[in-house]
Order: C-alpha cells, then structure tokens, then sequence
C-alpha cells in the first residue's frame, strides 16, 4: 500500500516539478524572442519568403528594423537525426564551417577540427568542419541547432538570393505591435505573423492538463486514488474490527479510536508524500527526467539532456499535499466511526 | 525500540531532506542567473523562438513555427504520427487559426 501511493506521489509531483520547471525557463529564455516574425503561406505550408517584402514592411511606419531570417532543417541519414540549420547574421567563421550543438556533438561523436559531410538540394557532396560546439549548458535552445554561413546554407538547400525562410521586424513602441501586425497583414495577404507574446503563451501551456497523454495520465493518478479511499472507505477487515472493538471494550471513547485511526491514516499518507517529493524531486534535478525520457524521447535519434533549473513552485506543492494527504486521512476516519459506534460485543464475536 | 520511534526517526530524516532539497533549489535558482542570461543572450543573437525539447518532428522541435498541414493539427481525429505530439498543446498561432475556421 505504502509503496503504490508513493508511486502515485512520485509521478504526479514528477510532472508538476517538470512541467512548470521547463515553463518557468522558457518564460525567461524566450523573453528575447523575436518581437514579430513574418512567414508567407500557401496552400495552408509555410513556403519561402520573397526577400523584396522587407521594403514594404520597412515602410509601415512605427517598423523600426527589419530583416531576414535562413534556417531550415537537414536530415542526416549517418544517424537517421534531424537537424535545425540556421544562419546568423553575426556568424564570423566563414563558408565551409559549422558551428554545432552538444547534441550533435554527442550523437554524430563530432568536435570542433572534424569534418562533417551533407548531401546537397542537386545530390552533390558538401564538406563542413566543424568550428565550436555549444556549451552543454545551453542544450535547452540549441542541441540540435547547427549554425553555418548564409552561401553555404543557400547552396545546401538551393535557395536562392530573392528568398529568405522568414522575416523578423522589430517595432519602436512594443504597445503599437498589434497594429502594425495588422498593417503587415493588410500589406501582404498571403503571410502570417507570429507575435513574441504568442510564443510564450504557447510555452505556458505547452503542458498543459488537456494535451493528449497528460489526460490519461492524471485520469490514471485519480482513478490510483479512488481505489485507494474506496479500499478504505468500503469498510475494514475483520482484525482491524475487532482491535477497535478490544479497544472499545478496555474503555476506549469513540472520539479516541477516531484519533487514532486518522493519526494511522496521517502517517501512511504523509510518509509516502514525503518520500513520493523527494524521489521525484530528485528523478526530474538529478537524474535528467530518467523515467519520462522513453515518453520524451520518442523516435528521436537526436534527444536533448534535459538539465533543468530546479524552479519549485511551493502553491503547487501544498497542492499535491492537499490532493494526496488530505483525501486518504479522511478516508480511513469514516470506516473506523462505523465501527467505533457498534456495540463492542457485536464486533468481537462477528 | 518502539515503531513509533523509528516512525518519528524516519519523519524528520525525511523532513530534512526536502528542507535541504529547497534549499539546493533555492541557490541554484539563484545562481541560474548568468546561465539563464547566456542563453537568452543566445536566443536574442540568433533570433531563436523555440526551446529545443523533441527533434522528431518539425512540429514539436519548433511548436510556434509549425504550420496547419501537420498529424494531430489538421482535425482532432487525425491519426498523430510521434510520440511527442501526444504530449503537448498546439501552438497558440494553430489555435488562432482554428478560431477562424471552426
């Protein structure tokens, strides 16, 4: 019993921990996202954008910059993982250099000095040495991120000058960035932007108690504790009716065997919360998430370490403690005041 | 000695371990500042917009760039390809599509 309900504990404060621990980085890492990013569609896709769009945006007025943003996606067949390519505008090394992520690094056993090899858009060869890695401190933003000049990324992919994959504009009064997304989408009907506030909400959310598997897995944790209180609220065995009626007999008050059953249901409940926070508390800031990478993982030959800041939110546990503690001591009283208020004749001879 | 005891025995060693686990948590989010700063330094530099969670599928490695024509986003039955897709929440920019189609 002790160890289940520990088990329910661990999980359950495995993901609070997680969830808002992840939330709580991305709220402060992506404050420095691009304030407005413009993506031309068709058909529904993200296609490429014409380069020629940032003269008319630049003319809006309140647009205090704007430019292009090159970043796609390579599949590396060596070891079947998908890479995130980009080209930054302050990438010093040159063509024919690479910078890349330490997921990259430890995946494709890859250090700065080697030479990696890509299959370019017309099936020809393209040699890249690799210039630096990441620090593995950053893997959260860039593990599988690789960073290159723009000729070689336009060679790579064939796209060509009059393109970029984006645009980002940034706007001289944050309060008229509504507006101007409205003007930009007026200018150009076929593009859609993506607002700086958009993305964190997303990554506010992006746990959330609703989204697929996390349904079923709450569902599981509440059902674990129906059965639970149902074990105890259904009645007590035979032995346990009896101890209260012995009780009961050796002058025992009712409002005494009530104490003393919710002091038993107390200590089963707080030793497994206790111990259910501390394991779980030490499997998501010590052990990388260790139980949840299978579920993380996915097909992903490419999987990011998981080093999270350990952002504890103390509502969200005295939540849990609420929602576990509370439940099962109370559980445990309302059988025990049914066999308390019996005649201890009755319940010793039965 | 009496079960009570080692009860009592193992509340506080329990008690002080998470107390010493808040305290870990505490320092460290008080130190994370300069390694937070330095990638958010390098979300800025790069114009990044993601963090970099599942790199199975374009989808959920960039959640806030991924467009309607994706498994899972097209309609609430379609058949979701990856494992990661089944964990998180569509972007707030296919739900704002959404709104517009529903």
């Amino acid at each position: 019993m002790f160890f289940v309900y520990t088990f329910v504990v661990f999980m359950l404060a495995s993901v609070v921990f997680f969830t808002h621990a992840i939330k709580r980085e991305a709220s402060i890492v992506l404050k420095e996202a691009p304030e407005m990013i413009i993506q031309r569609t068709a058909a529904g896709r993200q296609e490429l954008i014409p380069v020629e769009y940032l003269d008319k945006i630049q003319k809006i007025r309140g647009v205090s910059s704007a430019w292009t943003r090159l970043w796609g996606y390579y599949y590396d067949p060596v070891n079947g993982a998908n890479y995130t390519l980009m080209v930054s505008q302050e990438y010093q090394h040159g063509p024919g250099t690479i910078v890349i992520g330490e997921g990259i690094s430890r995946t494709r056993f890859a250090y700065p000095g080697d030479e990696m090899e890509f299959r370019a858009f017309d099936g020809s060869m393209m040699i890249l040495q690799i210039q630096g890695v990441f620090p593995a401190d950053s893997e959260l933003v860039s593990s599988d991120l690789m960073l290159l000049s723009e000729d070689d990324f336009r060679r790579l992919f064939g796209t060509s000058k009059e393109y970029a994959t984006d645009l980002v504009v940034r706007v001289r009064n944050p309060r008229e960035l509504s507006t101007i997304a409205l003007k930009v989408s007026e200018l150009l009907p076929d593009t859609r932007i993506i607002l700086r506030e958009e993305i964190l909400r997303t990554y506010d959310s992006i746990f959330n108690w609703r989204g697929g598997m996390m349904v079923f897995f709450l569902v599981g944790a509440l059902l674990a504790f129906i059965i639970f209180a149902w074990d105890r609220a259904s009645g007590l065995s035979q032995e346990e009716k009896r101890e209260i009626g012995i009780l009961k007999a050796i002058g025992w008050e009712t409002s005494d065997v009530l104490l003393m059953k919710f002091w038993e249901g107390l200590v089963i409940s707080l030793s497994a919360f206790l111990a259910g926070v501390i394991l779980a508390y030490c499997h998501v800031f010590f052990t990388n998430s260790i139980v949840f990478e299978p579920a993380l993982k996915g097909w992903a030959v490419l999987y990011p370490t998981f080093k999270l800041i350990p952002f504890i939110d103390p509502s969200q546990v005295a939540t849990l403690f609420f929602l576990t503690v509370v439940p099962y001591s109370v559980a445990t009283v309302i059988p025990s005041w049914t066999a308390a208020t019996i005649d201890p004749d009755t319940v010793m001879r039965a | 000695m009496r079960k009570s005891g080692f009860f009592l025995i193992y509340l506080t060693l329990n008690g002080l371990l998470l107390l010493f686990l808040f305290v870990h948590a505490f320092f460290h989010t008080t130190h994370a500042g300069p390694l937070l700063r330095e990638n958010s330094e390098l979300v800025k530099r790069l114009q990044l917009t993601d963090l970099c969670l599942f790199t199975e599928a374009s989808y959920t490695r960039h959640l806030t760039q991924a467009d309607l024509n994706t498994p899972f986003q097209d309609y609430p039955t379609s058949l979701e390809h990856f494992p990661s897709g089944s964990l998180l929440m569509p972007s707030e920019m296919v739900k704002r599509s959404y709104g517009k189609t529903d």
